[in-house]
């Protein structure tokens, strides 16, 4: 009896072995533990036996039941893990394929350097204002001190509209202009915004884009000026940007400048114009030029993305090749 | 202005080299380049004169030369200019010579006829881009002196580009003084001795306005040989200064405005009457000028005129009738002060520009007019041998000096710099400002006549920074008190439409705002354009109405570039003309054609639809959506069928659709492309949130089919159920459209998903059975629905 036990362990270790999944597994543990199981079936052979046989026989048929037991679970395991292995083989995507639904777009980089600019100028205190693009005489050149019979009108070629009663701004001046007009100061604004200026080849486009700057308090002074701005284009450049200011004229400040700076090359890149508000200008806003200085300044939108990104061309910003666009998104 | 750094050196010489003149001018606010007299200087190039000139024995067109080149040695050349001719001096390369061009000079045989050497003409010396034969130089020149030393030609040009403020810069005399200025030297005046008057003719000479011309002054010259030369000293000069010459008389005024400012004109004497006026035109006058253009003047341009009328538009060009030619032998020369504003428009309207009106544009110095014309009656008299009469004159002969008063507090203020006084004062006296201390800390500044730019403090305070140097003023950070700016949360930035565009797959454009009209018209027939009075380009002529005046054509440019799908938009102001007035509107729009989606290898590829594009423009709606309708309506440019006009509340905020085929066709455009355009004004606003409290119960779904006529719309049946659903319906919404044979033609079935649900308890199943009944009854009543069951 016991040898057949023995036998029925033997044949219970290949066969489970043998299991080649958990539906042959299961199959082996109802035939040998389940019911009317063959190791189960041992058990009806105690009936013949007694006392200390019968207790042993016991014993050994528990024993070889357990074992049994524990060869089913761990073949078990096996299979499910082996199972598992099988059905993820089987689920694997290739994650290289790309990506379901639409691209991203992009902003236009004029729109990225006015954002950048913006909150640059923000940080420093100065508030986005913008204005009409149509303005009338008084608002782009007389009140600016620009009267009609002055050689610098011919230094910006103005588009007209209306039989020459609007003009397309030529600059974003105006909007200054209209801020003084509403408030008094202190005043501390950028506006930022599209001019138009009846010129076009290679580096002019009519119509481009400007911010101007505008600080007006009692006793700001050229020093101020010069600090500020110093300090937007370290900022914007992400470097000390080595800054000198050369005398220049425009009819609305005084004393005015021409900025440079200095490119990586060491050498002096105009950059933009600024001055002293002058005092026609605050005259002609009702702004008390006694008690109130100001400074101003101007820069091409253009200028500063061509020198930031490397672009030498300013005609690709128009043209809206999406070749072009698509790098800055 | 373009003038030869030697005669600059003439008049001011500091010890420094053209570089640092040239910075320290650009630090002083007067931009220049500094180009060579000429690229290369000549070398072995001497003065030469023909001592013969014979026919060449072979050739037609050649002679043979002998020309005394200075060393006793007479040199057999052989030269096919035509002006070489005993007695012409002319610059001479010697043999082993190299010319500018690279050429290199040697012995040679020219058909069969020895020449050592070659004649010049001004384009080999590199002295003028074309060539009228050999260089024709003074009789007076000495033969063998190298023509570098002759003509002066170490020498550099300084091209100067001077401000409007600066007219007083724009001469030798000027530019010297504002040198002397920076760097703090005394200027070297030559002396001009004035011209002796031998005779007693003159002309009468009035002006009507003094406002226009403070001073008019003029003199004849008579006696003039007409076969004089203006000799190569002053030719050069002009040259340097990009002046040609043209008679001995014009260079002679050319020379002295170049030299002194002051511009002039010379008459033939003998082509005016007796008296000359000055004085506005009257209505349709006309003059024919130097260029020969015939003007009529309806502007009152200020006119200089005899006794038969206009012969010079004054301080712009000369009559043509009225001026110097070779056969002239008596001149009336003109030195005039005329006002800015007097000669401003009129250069401008009749598209004339002169060295004289740029100067008389941004001012002459108003006391210079005399020693002007008597610089140039001596010049006249020393090269053209004339005869000088009296000056006449009428108006003024010395302007009123001005002054200014200038506080030292005022100035150290508003440059955020203390400057000494006694450094003020140094300063203002290099420029020829004289100071007389005032009380209260300030001077009265007395300004030199030149310096006529120079009229408030400012402007005083600006020359004083200037000369003090900009570098030498530093920055320094100073912030005034200024709250910051308050911005409402509502009011949603532009920005806002502009990332959410971008994030959702759309590419930012920015197109010129100018437009085509008629392309304009047939996507916007209802604006009205502004049209430009001067427009840069024909077709361009009207500013935008519509940004897909713009998008149109940067999608067809990226198409060109096979790009076949696009998703494209723009912020920007568009403009349109109302009732006579500019109304500028800033609109967001886009255009989508092409696919769906990019070419994908996991969705099936379709053509884009509207509503693609339709969920991109809810996108900007924010959490505003239920705010907004889409509503079936025609525009003349989007197909009837496929357009919405979207409302908000009660406005029109803007249109979504498809392209009108018809539009399409005339455009000839590849296909119907999607578009949207709305007006941000109507968008921008949006409520700050306040959430309501949330439901502690469950809610409940119900889903509904119906069949209902094509005719009736998705928004009608939400509507409807919206309506009837009561206060415990929380949503409504289509999750599905089904046609086919199961609901006949002409039919659709919808299915609606209902959601249920109160704050206060669960519902009940009774009460949201009849709930969706009372929407069924509706639905059914309203719409003609039939519930599928």
């Amino acid at each position: 009896m016991t040898d057949q036990l023995e036998e029925l362990l033997r044949s219970a270790q290949t066969d489970v072995a043998a299991a080649a999944d958990r539906r042959a597994l299961e199959q082996l543990r109802v035939d040998l533990l389940g019911k009317k199981g063959r190791i189960t079936g041992q058990m009806k052979q105690l009936g013949t036996l007694q006392g200390y046989e019968r207790k042993a026989f016991g014993e050994r048929i528990n024993k070889v039941k357990t074992a049994v037991s524990e060869l089913i679970e761990a073949r078990e395991r096996v299979l499910a893990d082996a199972e598992l292995a099988h059905k993820l083989a089987a689920e694997r995507i290739d994650v290289t394929l790309p990506g379901r639904g639409h691209d991203t777009g992009g902003l236009h980089p004029i729109t990225r350097t006015i954002n950048r600019m913006a909150r640059l100028f923000g940080e420093l205190g100065f508030e986005t204002v913008e204005g009409p693009e149509i303005e009338d005489d008084f608002h782009n050149f007389s009140a600016l001190n620009i009267p009609e019979l002055h050689p610098a009108r011919a230094m910006q070629d103005t588009f007209y509209v209306m039989n020459a009663a609007r003009v397309l701004r030529t600059h974003t001046s105006p909007v200054q202009i209209r801020t003084m007009e509403q408030r008094q100061p202190p005043i501390r604004i950028i506006c930022p915004g599209r001019v138009y200026r009846c010129d076009s080849d290679r580096t002019h486009s009519p119509m481009f884009h400007q911010v101007e700057g505008l600080y007006v308090a009692e006793k700001v002074s050229f020093t101020d000026l010069k600090h500020d701005l110093q300090t937007f284009l370290s900022r914007f450049f992400e470097r000390d940007v080595e800054v000198r200011l050369r005398p220049s004229f425009f009819p609305f400040t005084e004393p005015s400048a021409e900025l440079d700076i200095k490119d990586e090359k060491g050498r002096w890149l105009e950059l933009l114009g600024c001055g002293m508000v002058h005092p026609n200008v605050f005259e002609a806003v009702g702004i008390d030029p006694e008690r109130y200085t100001g400074y101003a300044f101007g820069m091409g939108v253009e200028r500063l993305a061509m020198l930031r990104h490397g672009v030498d061309d300013l005609r690709l910003f128009y043209n809206n090749d999406l070749r072009f666009l698509q790098q800055f998104k | 202005m373009k003038l030869s750094e030697n005669w600059l050196r003439e008049w001011v010489n500091p010890s420094a080299g053209i570089e640092e003149i040239a910075a320290r001018l650009i630090m002083g606010g007067l931009e220049l380049e500094i180009e060579p007299a000429v690229d290369t200087l000549p070398d072995k190039v001497v003065v030469g004169r023909i001592i013969s000139a014979e026919k060449h024995p072979q050739a037609d067109r050649l002679q043979v030369c002998s020309v005394d080149v200075g060393d006793g040695e007479p040199r057999q050349i052989v030269c096919g200019a035509p002006n070489a001719r005993a007695g012409l001096h002319a610059p001479c390369a010697l043999v082993g010579a190299r010319l500018p061009g690279g050429m290199e000079i040697t012995a040679a045989k020219l058909r069969g006829v020895e020449s050592y050497g070659m004649l010049c003409s001004a384009q080999e010396l590199a002295l003028s881009d074309r060539s009228d034969g050999l260089l024709e130089l003074d009789a007076g020149a000495k033969p063998g002196q190298p023509i570098t030393d002759y003509l002066n030609l170490q020498d550099n040009i300084l091209d100067l580009e001077i401000t409007p403020n600066r007219g007083d810069c724009l001469s030798a005399l000027g530019l010297a003084r504002d040198v002397a200025a920076l760097f703090d030297v005394n200027m070297k005046r030559p002396t001009l001795p004035p011209a002796v008057v031998v005779g007693d003719q003159r002309l009468r000479v009035d002006v009507e306005d003094p406002a226009t011309c403070p001073t008019y002054s003029g003199r004849i010259i008579t006696k003039i040989n007409p076969k004089a030369r203006t000799p190569d000293w002053m030719r050069e000069r002009l040259r340097r200064s990009g002046l040609r010459c043209i008679h001995p008389v014009v260079d002679i005024t050319n020379y002295v405005m170049l030299e002194l400012g002051q511009p002039l004109h010379a008459f033939d004497r003998e082509k005016l009457g007796s008296s000359i006026c000055v004085r506005r035109a009257k209505p349709g006058e006309q003059i024919t000028v130097l260029t020969g253009e015939q003007l009529t003047l309806d502007n009152g341009e200020l006119l200089i005129t005899d006794d038969n009328g206009p012969i010079a538009l004054a301080g712009v060009m000369g009559g043509r009738d009225s001026g110097v030619t070779d056969a002239t032998t008596a001149i009336f020369l003109e030195s005039a002060c005329f006002a800015p504003t007097a000669i401003v428009g009129t250069a401008r309207r009749h598209k004339l520009t002169s060295d004289a009106s740029y100067r008389y544009e941004r001012g002459v110095d108003p006391a210079l007019h005399r020693t002007g014309i008597d610089r140039a009656s001596q010049l006249i008299a020393d090269i053209c041998g004339g005869e000088v009469h009296p000056i006449a004159q009428a108006g003024r002969t010395q302007p009123e000096p001005v002054t200014i008063r200038l506080r030292h507090a005022r100035l150290n203020q508003l440059l955020g710099h203390t400057i000494p006084a006694k450094d003020v004062e140094a300063l203002l006296a290099r420029l020829g400002i004289t100071t007389r201390n005032e009380i209260g800390d300030a001077w009265m500044a007395r300004i030199p006549s030149h310096r006529y730019d120079l009229r408030i403090e400012v402007d005083l305070i600006e020359e004083v920074a200037r000369l003090y140097g900009y570098d030498n003023i530093p920055g320094k950070p100073y912030l005034a008190a200024i709250a910051p700016a308050r911005s409402a949360e509502a009011q949603r930035p532009l920005a806002t439409a502009r990332d959410t565009l971008a994030a959702r797959g759309w590419q930012e454009i920015v197109s010129l705002a100018f437009a085509e009209p008629e392309m304009q018209t047939t996507l916007n027939p209802d604006d009205t354009a502004v049209p430009l009075d001067n427009p840069i380009a024909d077709p361009l002529s009207v500013m935008r109405t519509t940004l897909w005046a713009g998008m149109i054509p940067a999608w067809l440019h990226n198409r060109q570039r096979q790009v076949s799908r696009i998703r494209l938009f723009e912020t920007g102001v568009c403009f349109a003309l109302d009732n006579g007035e500019v109304v500028e509107t800033l609109r967001v729009g886009g255009l989508a054609a092409g696919s769906a989606f990019p070419e994908q290898w996991g969705q099936p590829e379709r053509p884009t639809d509207f509503f693609d594009i339709k969920a991109d423009v809810e996108s900007l709606f924010g959490r505003a959506s239920a705010e907004y309708r889409f509503e079936a309506a025609e525009h003349p440019a989007l197909h009837p069928g496929r357009s919405a006009r979207i409302r908000r509340g009660d406005n029109v905020v803007g249109w979504a659709g498809e392209l009108h085929p018809r539009i399409v066709q005339e455009l000839d455009l590849p296909e119907a492309p999607l578009v949207f355009e709305l007006d941000w004004a109507g968008l921008a606003n949006i409520d700050v949130p306040h959430p309501e409290a949330l439901s502690e119960f469950p809610s409940s779904r119900r889903d509904l089919a119906v069949v209902v006529d094509e005719a009736v719309s998705a928004a009608q049946l939400v509507d409807g159920a919206r309506a009837a659903g009561g206060p415990l319906l929380q949503k409504a919404w289509v999750f599905d459209i089904y046609r086919g044979e199961n609901v006949g033609k002409s039919s659709k079935s919808v299915a609606l998903g209902l959601i249920f649900n109160d704050r206060s308890r669960t519902l009940t199943v009774e009460e949201i059975d009849a709930a969706t009944a009372s929407i069924t009854e509706a639905l059914a009543r309203d719409l003609g629905a039939v519930i599928r069951q």
